[in-house]
């Protein structure tokens, strides 16, 4: 009997925490509770798009002349308190399929009796509506009062902690210090701790040592690079075009920048300025136009294959939807084609944006694999000196073979055919073009292999003159409409501009000026996720009406306004979500609350969940002690199985030929890794990293065979386990016990109990067994090691399969 | 319902497995044991299931429909004659033809009548000529897409524009898997053809890629050298018995910390990890043909016995849908032919014909075809003008959206029918009077009406299979209007 009621309390929980339901006694919520439900039914008719209305009626804006308050001849759609009088109540509760709103032919989820009576409940207690929540700029909040006035660690857990108190419960206790420090290193840097900073931290006892041990993760160079992993995803960074050839596109200056400035702190606002106009400063800085190469990160197809106006429309739509992802939150693109049908954007306001991004000094296609200018190209003084001289060469051997090749023609014209084999002239010739076209192919062969090591980045580069812009009637890029002018929605704060039009710098700016409302919010949710595993609104990359409710509105808010408030400063942002008692409680908990709440959307346990591709193979890399930590440069090749990107390229893509990177590129951090569009690594992608072809703000993350055959399997990570088997016995005084419990310990940060010593006890015996009886493969899996004698083999054999065994454990490949 | 009880059985299933000693064939397997696979979206079918499985034999490069299925005898008369503006009737041109002379173009081949139905059929594929009894074949296909890349993300997943999930992860998603020891949707490229060697247009993982669902129901690519399935075998020296060991310490490991931390994810983990042993095996008994009747062999061609041939990933295929893996892609490249489309035509012809009409005949033989759908197309057509040097034995076509032939096979689908007619320069689809149309009212076929045609056949209706992302519920044929073509079902 208390079981069930506890069930049945964490299951109401769950159902309050996604707020999709009320108790009858609870006021209804028009942003939390019923614009969704309009939003999802009935907007596709009666919404924002003029296209698609349906009736005159639009139940979206309470105040507009096809509004549902209006009379339309005896009836209103609307009346508050009126349930019989409402229109919108008639046609939701009637029997009768003719007159059945959403229209049972409209393929529409029909309306829930549970949702139809929160309409019901709306209409009757005023239906009254308010402006959607995330259009309104954030206000700092005051702190909700708490039963427990203890719990609480910083300005956020009250928030919480009344949520959970709402709900009847309690959170949970702190978690032990080895799986915080092991959280917070792992959430902040993307790495677990090693051996000497778990005891460095466990050994002080002082009540500011994880207060210390986050500043020391936040100081470290690595923070930058694990929040660059997030950021590629946002902004579809990758090593290749993405489009027919899929050729080679190198941007990696922009990705260093984006680590570095991580690293800094650079403010979020400056940060984001930078990338959507660097270009655009007096006098800009390197680092500004760097930044720009945001604008030059789509998928561009080459040269001579596809229209060019229509690759240019298709470049410009994408650098549309990218600043509405990954700047406003935003689903920009749905306007390109028609008026947003969810959100109050009209198709007039996407091509309003889309004139500040379309001005751009470039060709809208790549040239092949040479570089698609605009760029910039950190060659030394020396470099660019061997460069010219060397294009010189090759310009002037070109010229040659052209002259040869015509005197050729010339002399075979002359001479009669059957005398062309003899004749000294035509030999002399044809060996002088054979020798010309080696020198060309030598040439050709160095010039690409100082290109190979000087650095290049698109950069994005304003034109002179302002393009005209046009709406484009359905979004085809060769049907033109009315002409626009830049400006943003006139849903969100007004543009301010100096000079005769707005610039990109402008939009830029009022993006992070105060009173944009979106930003903040959005930026913080990315931050939050990142911690917590869900974000606050689930959906990050959208925060528009059909975007998710926020599972605590009033937190939300005043994180936004802290962040405003400091300036757009990260690490203090981040600081204070790790701080918080809320990301300190521990994740065990009964299994009915894991089941009634899987997403921990409530906060009443510390989050678990499995560790990003990235993370997993770099904690691969370190507890093996092979990660290389340089830092920045070009994209490596660690190896991956052969014939992978030639599977896919076409012959003469100058990505078809995959050759793995030897000595230290190969274990270096994955952020670092070289992305082919058309078939990235799939030591990535099997643990659900994206393509990279379009902005991602989360990822999903599936637990499948296959990413259980990779963690198996895979060479790098095998590998490893050999590594790290091979230093085990490489001490011959220390105890099977010390092995196991170091190794536990390296890998998981915990010190094993007696059971677990016992069960790998047990399991090094068997496969001790098993070895001692297969010699054939007890060759194969020792050949590469200089031993003494057949007792070590068989040591390293087993603690190989036992190593492997540790990295395979849920335990391993997640964060607790 | 303590989730830890659901699991219970599967330490139990491998020790069953082992005291059988592996012994038994996949299928066997497939019906000892109940099956553990993703759990489908769909709870009851929209309609009546007609298939269970599909095949996609994916023309990659776009083949030429004037040459092979759509017969256009009267084109000889207009040899080097100018396309008529009012055929053209402004439709825009690749950036390689715009500014031509687009002169017309007649195919060189042959074509005869075939089969009961009397279906003309080009003399370029002489064995599948024997098979059109069975061939739906639809001549009056259309997309919107003039460039491979968008045109075959179009096919694949419902939209131009990359970033969609495609056809099999809809399918995977939506009814879960059949089969419980291998994937849901396996994708095999063709690693050479006889065609076009230099202009091949790239294959990319977006094809089978799980765009917005999540990762799990991405196809997985079969490789032709290697392991098939990436990191399938066990390292060199990791022998069947220690991976078994080995996942024996991981499951009690894990077993341990599930009971102490409660979350039921740690049992996903384990359930997986078992299904990664099961498929060590199964997959490797999939690939070895050395069980396959020498005369079943022999039907495939001489080809089959090449790693990464057509040949070779048409009996894959079929040993794959008889495993109940629910969607098989198979790609073949090399179809671009703007120049010199004749000798390229041939090879490509003779890489497939074979092996494609084999196996019809070997999924008919055994029963398969039934329930099984094999789809065949490209992502479009070809021009009736010519590209490149032009004369009755030598010319080019170029890319061409408005009308090409696509055929589909097996369940729920009539045999040996023509659905949809083009004009008389196989450039525009025409109505019953010959009038230029692109409705699906007067049988003009959209890619997107193809698949929903699909769906259609596996019981789902297009509309109703969605999943919200980004603030849209997505639909598999994407936002346009899309049509299950009734006409051509049984």
């Amino acid at each position: 009997m208390v079981f069930e009621l506890h069930l049945k309390r964490i299951l109401l929980t769950f159902i309050v925490a996604l707020g999709r339901l009320v108790t009858a006694a609870e006021p209804v919520d028009f942003n939390r509770d019923i614009r969704p439900l309009l939003s999802d039914r009935c907007f596709g008719c009666h919404g924002p798009s003029t296209e698609d209305r349906q009736a005159d009626l639009r139940l979206d804006m309470m105040d507009e002349a096809e509004g549902p308050f209006v009379d339309r001849g005896g009836y209103r759609a609307l009346i508050p308190q009126d349930l019989e009088g409402s229109g919108v109540w008639q046609r939701i509760s009637t029997t009768d399929n003719d007159m059945l709103m959403p229209p049972p032919d409209s393929h529409q989820k029909p309306l829930s009796l549970a949702e139809k009576d929160l309409i019901k409940r709306w209409i009757l207690q005023g239906a009254r509506y308010d402006k959607f929540w995330a259009f309104i700029p954030p206000r700092s909040q005051s702190l909700p009062s708490t039963t427990d006035a203890t719990w609480s660690r910083n300005r956020l857990d009250p928030f919480v902690l009344t949520q959970i108190e709402r709900n009847g419960l309690r959170p949970q206790s702190e978690a032990d210090r080895r799986t915080l420090i092991r959280r917070a290193s792992f959430d902040l840097i993307g790495l677990p701790p090693t051996l000497a900073e778990l005891h460095r931290f466990l050994a002080d006892g002082s009540e500011t040592a994880y207060e210390r041990a986050v500043d020391r993760l936040l100081a470290s160079p690595h923070f930058g690079e694990h929040l660059t992993k997030y950021w590629l995803d946002l902004v579809r960074f990758a090593d290749t075009s993405g489009l027919h050839h899929d050729h080679y596109r190198e941007m990696t200056p922009y990705r260093d920048w984006i680590i570095r400035s991580f690293n800094e702190n650079m403010p979020y606002d400056q940060f984001v300025t930078y990338q959507l106009a660097g270009d655009l400063y007096e006098n800009a800085t390197i680092d500004q136009q760097v930044a720009s190469g945001f604008h030059r990160l789509h998928l561009v197809i080459d040269a001579g294959t596809a229209l060019p106006e229509e690759s240019f429309h298709r470049n410009v739509i994408d650098r549309v939807t990218s600043f509405g992802t990954a700047m406003l939150g935003l689903t920009l693109q749905c306007a390109n084609c028609h008026d947003h049908k969810y959100d109050p954007l009209k198709q007039t306001d996407f091509y309003q944006l889309y004139a500040f991004f379309n001005n751009i000094e470039s060709a809208p296609e790549t040239p092949g694999s040479a570089i698609h200018a605009p760029m910039l190209q950190f060659s030394t003084a020396k470099q660019r000196t061997d460069l010219a001289q060397i294009q010189h060469q090759l310009d002037s051997a070109k010229a040659q073979l052209k002259n040869l090749e015509v005197k050729l023609n010339e002399l075979k014209a002359n001479i009669p055919a059957d005398q062309q084999e003899n004749s000294k002239e035509i030999a002399s010739l044809t060996s002088e073009i054979e020798t010309a076209l080696q020198r060309i192919s030598e040439r050709t062969a160095v010039h690409e292999e100082l290109n190979e090591i000087v650095p290049v980045t698109l950069v994005m580069k304003e034109r002179p003159t302002v393009r005209p812009t046009h709406v484009r009637v359905r979004g085809n890029y060769d049907q033109l409409g009315p002409l626009v002018e830049r400006n943003t929605p006139s849903f969100l704060p007004p543009l301010t501009f100096e000079g005769p039009v707005p610039s990109r710098l402008d939009l830029a700016r009022w993006v992070t000026a105060p009173g944009n409302p979106l930003v903040a919010r959005v930026t913080v949710n990315r931050f939050w996720q990142q911690c917590f595993g869900v974000g606050i609104v689930k959906t990050s990359e959208d925060f528009g009406a059909q975007g998710e409710w926020p599972s605590h509105p009033q937190l939300l808010d005043d994180l936004a306004s802290e962040f405003l408030r400091t300036k757009w400063n990260v690490k203090q942002l981040l600081r204070t979500l790790v701080m918080s008692a809320t990301y300190r409680q521990t994740s065990h908990a009964d299994p009915l609350a894991y089941s009634a709440d899987p997403e921990n959307r409530l906060l009443a346990r510390g989050t678990r969940f499995r560790l990003d591709s990235e993370m997993i193979r770099d904690q691969v890399l370190l507890v093996s002690r092979q990660l290389v930590t340089t830092m920045l440069g070009k994209s490596v090749k660690p190896p991956q199985p052969a014939g992978l990107w030639k599977s896919v390229s076409m012959p003469s893509s100058n990505t078809r030929e995959f050759t793995a990177d030897t000595g230290e590129n190969i274990f270096r951090r994955s952020v670092y890794t070289f992305w082919k569009r058309g078939m990235p690594p799939p030591q990535m992608t099997i643990l659900d990293a994206p393509t990279r072809e379009s902005c991602i703000a989360r990822r999903e993350r599936t637990n499948t065979p296959l990413q259980a055959l990779l963690m198996m399997n895979e060479e790098q990570y095998f590998s490893a386990a050999q590594q790290i088997a091979g230093h085990l016995i490489a001490n011959p005084t220390s105890s099977e016990r010390q092995r196991i419990t170091h190794a536990f310990e390296t890998m998981t940060s915990q010190i094993p109990d007696e059971e677990e010593l016992a069960a790998i006890s047990m399991g090094l015996a068997t496969l001790k067994t098993v070895y001692e009886k297969d010699r054939a493969a007890l060759q194969q899996l020792t050949s590469n090691w200089e031993l003494l004698d057949d007792h070590q083999r068989v040591e390293l054999a087993a603690y190989t399969i036992m190593v492997n065994t540790l990295l395979n454990l849920d335990i391993t490949k997640t964060r607790e | 319902m303590d989730p830890i009880l659901i699991h219970q059985p599967l330490q139990s299933r491998r020790q069953f497995l082992r005291q059988s000693g592996m012994g038994l064939g996949a299928t066997a397997m497939a019906t000892l044991l109940p099956r553990d696979g993703a759990a489908a979206v769909i709870e009851h079918p929209h309609f009546t299931p007609q298939i269970k499985r599909v095949i996609f034999l994916f023309m990659a490069g776009a083949p030429s429909q004037l040459d092979l299925f759509d017969y256009k005898p009267d084109l000889a008369k207009h040899f080097q004659q100018p396309l008529p503006p009012e055929v053209r009737d402004g439709q825009r041109l690749t950036a390689m033809t715009k500014d031509g002379k687009h002169l017309i173009q007649p195919s060189m081949f042959q074509f005869s009548q075939q089969g009961e139905c009397g279906m003309w059929w080009s003399n370029l594929l002489p064995h599948m000529a024997n098979a059109v009894d069975d061939l739906c074949v639809i001549r009056s296909m259309h997309t919107d897409a003039i460039n491979h890349d968008p045109g075959k993300t179009l096919v694949n997943t419902g939209s131009e524009i990359p970033g969609n999930p495609s056809l099999g992860a809809w399918l995977s998603y939506g009814l879960g898997s059949l089969n419980r020891n291998l994937p849901d949707f396996i994708v095999l490229t063709s690693a050479f053809w006889s065609g076009d060697q230099q202009n091949v247009q790239s294959l990319y993982k977006r094809l089978w890629g799980n765009g917005f669902l999540p990762s799990q129901h991405q196809g997985v690519l079969f490789q032709s050298a290697g392991d098939p399935v990436l990191f399938l075998s066990n390292p060199s020296g990791v022998t069947r018995t220690s991976r078994e060991k080995m996942l024996d310490l991981v499951t009690a490991l894990n077993r341990k910390h599930a009971a102490e931390i409660g979350d039921p994810e740690i049992h996903t983990t384990i359930a997986q990890q078992e299904m990664a042993f099961r498929m060590q095996a199964s997959v490797p008994q999939l690939s070895d043909l050395s069980a396959e009747p020498q005369h079943v062999l022999d039907s495939y061609g001489p080809e089959v016995h090449k790693s990464g041939s057509y040949a070779r990933n048409c009996l894959l295929a079929r040993r794959m849908v008889e495993r109940d893996v629910r969607f098989v892609q198979v790609y073949h490249r090399g179809w671009d032919h703007h120049v010199n489309l004749p000798r390229k035509m041939r090879g490509q012809c003779q890489d497939i014909d074979q092996p494609t009409a084999a196996l019809l005949k070997d999924l008919k033989t055994r029963g398969l075809l039934k329930d099984t759908l094999v789809v065949f197309g490209g992502e479009f057509g070809r021009t009736v003008y010519g590209q490149g040097t032009q004369s009755m034995t030598d010319y080019g076509r170029d890319h061409h959206p408005r009308c090409f032939t696509a055929w589909l096979a097996g369940g729920g689908v009539q045999g040996g029918i023509v659905h949809g007619q083009t004009d008389e320069y196989s450039y525009n689809i025409v109505d019953k009077n010959g009038q230029k149309t692109t409705r699906f009212e007067d049988d003009a076929v959209h890619v997107r009406d193809l698949n929903a045609t699909i769906l259609y056949l596996l019981g789902i209706d297009h509309n109703q299979l969605t999943f919200s992302f980004q603030g849209l519920d997505h639909r598999p044929t994407g936002v346009k209007e899309a049509h299950v073509v009734e006409k051509i079902l049984v």
